[in-house]
């Protein structure tokens, strides 16, 4: 598995500890119920902390929580099971979240567009993504419809600018 | 119709390079068919009975002549010179070959079109009324806001992996032409007091396994909200639909456990938030703009009465049947509503030559201002003609063997491919469908039957939408063997309603004989003026069921 | 996958379709795809079967054809038949095209 953040690949500082393994120092990401069952232990320690949200377990949960969180994990048990996207989506856009949301699970390279739009920053691929295919996949399509996590102008926006412009040469 | 700019052409074309690619990486073997299948589906292109099959999706069943031009010609030069028309207004092809995939799409976005979403977990095409624009009634043309939802979930990225397909249909009318209370999402155009335009929404219609009618969640959405809050719907589907049971993983299931009103709830609470949030806001300028590609046609004034018509039905027995049947009042005097037959006596229901894909393409150049409509009959419609050149489009049309008289009559079949074409079905529904056809014939008595819709489907998928037919046949396969289990009493319109079933299924000799019981009892008990739906809602399921197994 | 075969089945094939036009084809004893299931081999037996479905595994790996799987047959005299419906008519062609898919283009190919 390599890590990707902001396109780039990196080391990944944070641990995956188990909900019955000794905690090691140093950055972990535990699951939401050992979060659940050892908030006061675990926010208490001095290093970056992050969650790992099953499908079917919802930001909401964590909502109140993500001030204490540099991570929030977002599981694809199957690349089918989109409900991430919605999770990651609700973490941005209604909790305000800005700390890290990281893909991790059945991760396919056709996605990544998808999940960056919705909010992901980092993702946890396999082995065989190279720099080229992920500069390739996340850039496949440069326009977008829809308004979403990112940020970025739709082409309702485009539409309106061009209209703007004409409008404007026009009373030139 | 609507007319893509740069950024709809860009995006199909990033589209078709991406799926090239795709298709080139499965060909060399560094994509697994693991890995493949689901891109393949999501661009149309699925593996059947003999061969590939590609859904060529056709946005709210509207169609320029160009548009049909190029469906021909990729009938002619990449598959075997014939298409398929759905009952969701697509186009299927059933021999392309996987190689030649992005060439057909390419051909196809140098037309403003494509495959996209024609398939797989995400929001299909959005289907509407084929009497857009030319019906009396019609409040405001569906294909506006078809168009500006097509935009809105196209390569949506929260919306790519659902727990299963979602289909959305649209009408603008009070009678259903778009049967949107079987559907994922239905929306039906109104205007409030003071004329401003609103939809009300339904959730959780569908066919299949589990049949079920939307439930309607919302009485009046206003225009530029009808974005955020189909947007909640899917956030709270994509969230909390089923993701454990392929067979319970449809809104409707989702509808059904937590109920209307609960389902209501959740959409409104997040409605709310959206709605606050203010990105999916419709501004009136967008709406305008697709709007404009909407506009009515230069209609001629005319009078109403034509008397080239008048006389030409006169002297001319068969095209006065084809004016019976196959022809719809139009809103503008002196013009009607062309309804063209794709059922011929004995033929497969939906099927198109690429000839005569053609020749209704010549045909609505010259005398329907240059569009076609697919219906979910599987019919095509030409909206706007002049009364006067009936008779021209008639003649027209039967040389090309398209001038079937017999729009909603018992020989207007609904049929899904079945086991013939689709690796899916259990039984062949296409033979049925043609042997119904000849059984009934006869014009005379087609016109005693009066409107009778006959929907056959070759497996509980229910493509044929068999549950909705006024009679409906499923083919079942009982120990490798074909039979076929009749329901009656559905209805997809307005009044929609799922057929019950009559009792034990019948065999493939056994089933014309069968229909044709069923015709004879409702003819038997049938008073002024109704036709088969109005007699079975009078008087039910058991004259029926007793009559037709007396000697069973 | 092992759909549309009968359980206790005596003889059985093994079909899949080619890749890269998505026609059905038919596992021959040699290790072949042909287009005709009077090519197949017929395996006898749960065990043979088994075996003669794992020999489809390597066109998978090289991407010569998607979904092998086996089904019925009946040898009978000297022509091969599916035994379902189904594979009747995937070996012949549409039933109501009479004209179209393998019954047209195989001498050997009927419905």
């Amino acid at each position: 598995m390599q890590l990707i953040k902001n396109g780039e690949f990196i080391e990944d500082s944070f641990v995956a500890v188990g909900d019955e393994d000794a905690l090691p120092d140093g950055p972990v990401i535990v699951s939401l119920e050992r979060w659940q069952a050892e908030r006061e232990t675990l926010s208490a320690r001095n290093t970056p902390l992050g969650v790992r949200l099953k499908s079917g377990q919802e930001p909401s949960v964590i909502a109140d929580d993500l001030d204490k969180l540099s991570v929030v994990a977002l599981e694809f048990p199957a690349y089918r099971n989109g409900r991430a996207y919605s999770y990651a989506r609700l973490l941005r856009e209604r909790y305000g979240y800005k700390g890290e949301v990281r893909a991790v699970g059945n991760v396919l390279r056709d996605q990544f567009q998808f999940m960056i739009r919705c909010g992901f920053d980092a993702l946890e691929v396999s082995d065989n993504i190279t720099p080229e295919i992920w500069a390739e996949c996340s850039n496949f399509f440069s326009l977008f419809y829809q308004p979403a996590a990112d940020g970025k102008p739709t082409v309702l926006s485009l539409r309106q600018r061009l209209a703007a412009r004409a409008q404007s040469s026009d009373t030139a | 119709m609507y007319r893509y700019d740069e950024f709809d052409h860009q995006l199909v074309n990033e589209r078709v390079a991406q799926f090239a690619n795709q298709v080139a990486r499965r060909l060399s073997g560094e994509l697994t068919e693991d890995e493949f299948k689901p891109l393949r589906l999501m661009n149309g292109v699925y593996l059947q009975l003999h061969a590939y099959m590609l859904r060529i999706a056709i946005p709210y069943g509207t169609l320029s002549s160009r548009q049909l031009r190029m469906l021909a010609h990729i009938g002619r030069t990449y598959d075997r010179g014939y298409g398929h028309f759905t009952t969701r207004q697509n186009l299927q092809f059933n021999w392309p070959a996987l190689k030649d995939v992005p060439d057909i799409l390419k051909d196809l976005a140098s037309v403003e079109m494509h495959c996209i979403q024609t398939s797989g977990n995400c929001i299909r095409n959005v289907t509407s009324d084929q009497y857009a624009g030319a019906a009396k009634n019609e409040i405001e043309d569906p294909r506006i806001i078809s168009e500006i939802i097509r935009q809105w979930s196209t390569f949506h990225p929260e919306f790519s992996f659902l727990p299963r397909k979602f289909k959305i249909a649209v009408s603008g009318t009070p009678d259903d032409r778009a049967a949107i209370r079987v559907h994922d999402i239905g929306i039906q155009i109104v205007q409030d007091g003071a004329g401003n335009i609103g939809y009300e929404v339904y959730v959780g219609g569908g066919l299949g396994r589990t049949p079920m009618i939307a439930k309607k969640i919302a009485d009046f959405v206003p225009k530029e909200d009808l974005l955020a809050y189909l947007e909640a719907v899917m956030r709270v589907y994509n969230m909390y639909g089923r993701r454990d049971n392929m067979y319970k993983s449809r809104i409707k299931i989702l509808v059904h456990e937590i109920g209307a009103e609960e389902m209501k709830r959740q959409v409104d609470a997040e409605f709310a938030e959206i709605r606050k949030a203010g990105t999916l806001h419709l501004p009136q300028e967008e709406v305008d703009r697709i709007q404009a590609y909407f506009r009515p046609p230069a209609f001629e004034t005319l009078p109403d009465e034509s008397t080239e018509l008048n006389k030409a039905v006169l002297a001319d027995t068969g095209f006065a049947n084809w004016v019976k049947s196959n022809i719809a009042a139009h809103k503008i005097p002196g013009y009607a509503i062309v309804n063209i037959s794709l059922k011929p006596i004995g033929g497969t229901p939906g099927d198109c030559t690429s000839d005569q894909m053609d020749a209704v393409a010549d045909i609505a150049e010259k005398f329907s201002f240059d569009e076609v409509r697919v219906t979910h009959e599987q019919n095509l419609t030409l909206a706007h003609v002049r009364k006067k050149d009936l008779y021209a489009v008639y003649e027209a049309l039967k040389a090309h063997d398209l001038a079937t008289p017999n729009i909603n009559l018992i020989t207007d079949q609904i049929a899904c491919p079945g086991l013939d074409y689709c690796s899916l079905a259990n039984a062949r529904s296409i033979p049925i469908a043609q042997r119904i056809s000849e059984r009934f014939a006869d014009i005379a008595r087609q016109h005693e039957i009066g409107e009778l819709k006959i929907n056959t489907s070759g497996c509980i998928n229910a493509c044929g939408h068999h549950h909705v037919g006024h009679i409906g046949i499923l083919g079942v396969d009982k120990k490798g063997v074909e039979y076929y289990q009749v329901t009656l009493g559905g209805a997809a319109d307005e009044k929609t309603a799922i057929g019950d079933i009559v009792g034990p299924a019948f065999t493939e000799d056994e089933i014309v004989d069968a229909v044709e019981k069923v015709v004879n009892i409702y003819l038997d008990k049938r008073e002024a003026g109704e036709r088969f739906i109005d007699t079975y809602r009078r008087i039910g399921l058991a004259p029926f069921k007793e009559n037709l197994y007396a000697t069973h | 996958m092992a759909q549309h075969t009968r359980k206790g089945a005596q003889f059985q094939s093994v079909t899949a379709n080619r890749l890269q036009d998505g026609i059905v084809v038919y596992l021959t004893a040699d290790g072949r795809w042909s287009e005709s299931l009077q090519d197949a081999a017929v395996a006898e037996g749960k065990e043979a079967a088994e075996a003669l479905l794992a020999k489809a595994e390597p066109s998978v790996a090289d991407n010569t054809v998607v979904e092998p799987y086996l089904f019925e047959v009946s040898p009978e005299n000297d022509r091969l038949s599916a035994a379902s419906v189904r594979e009747i008519i995937r070996q012949a062609g549409p039933t109501v095209r009479p004209d179209l898919g393998k019954q047209a283009e195989l001498a050997d190919a009927q419905c």
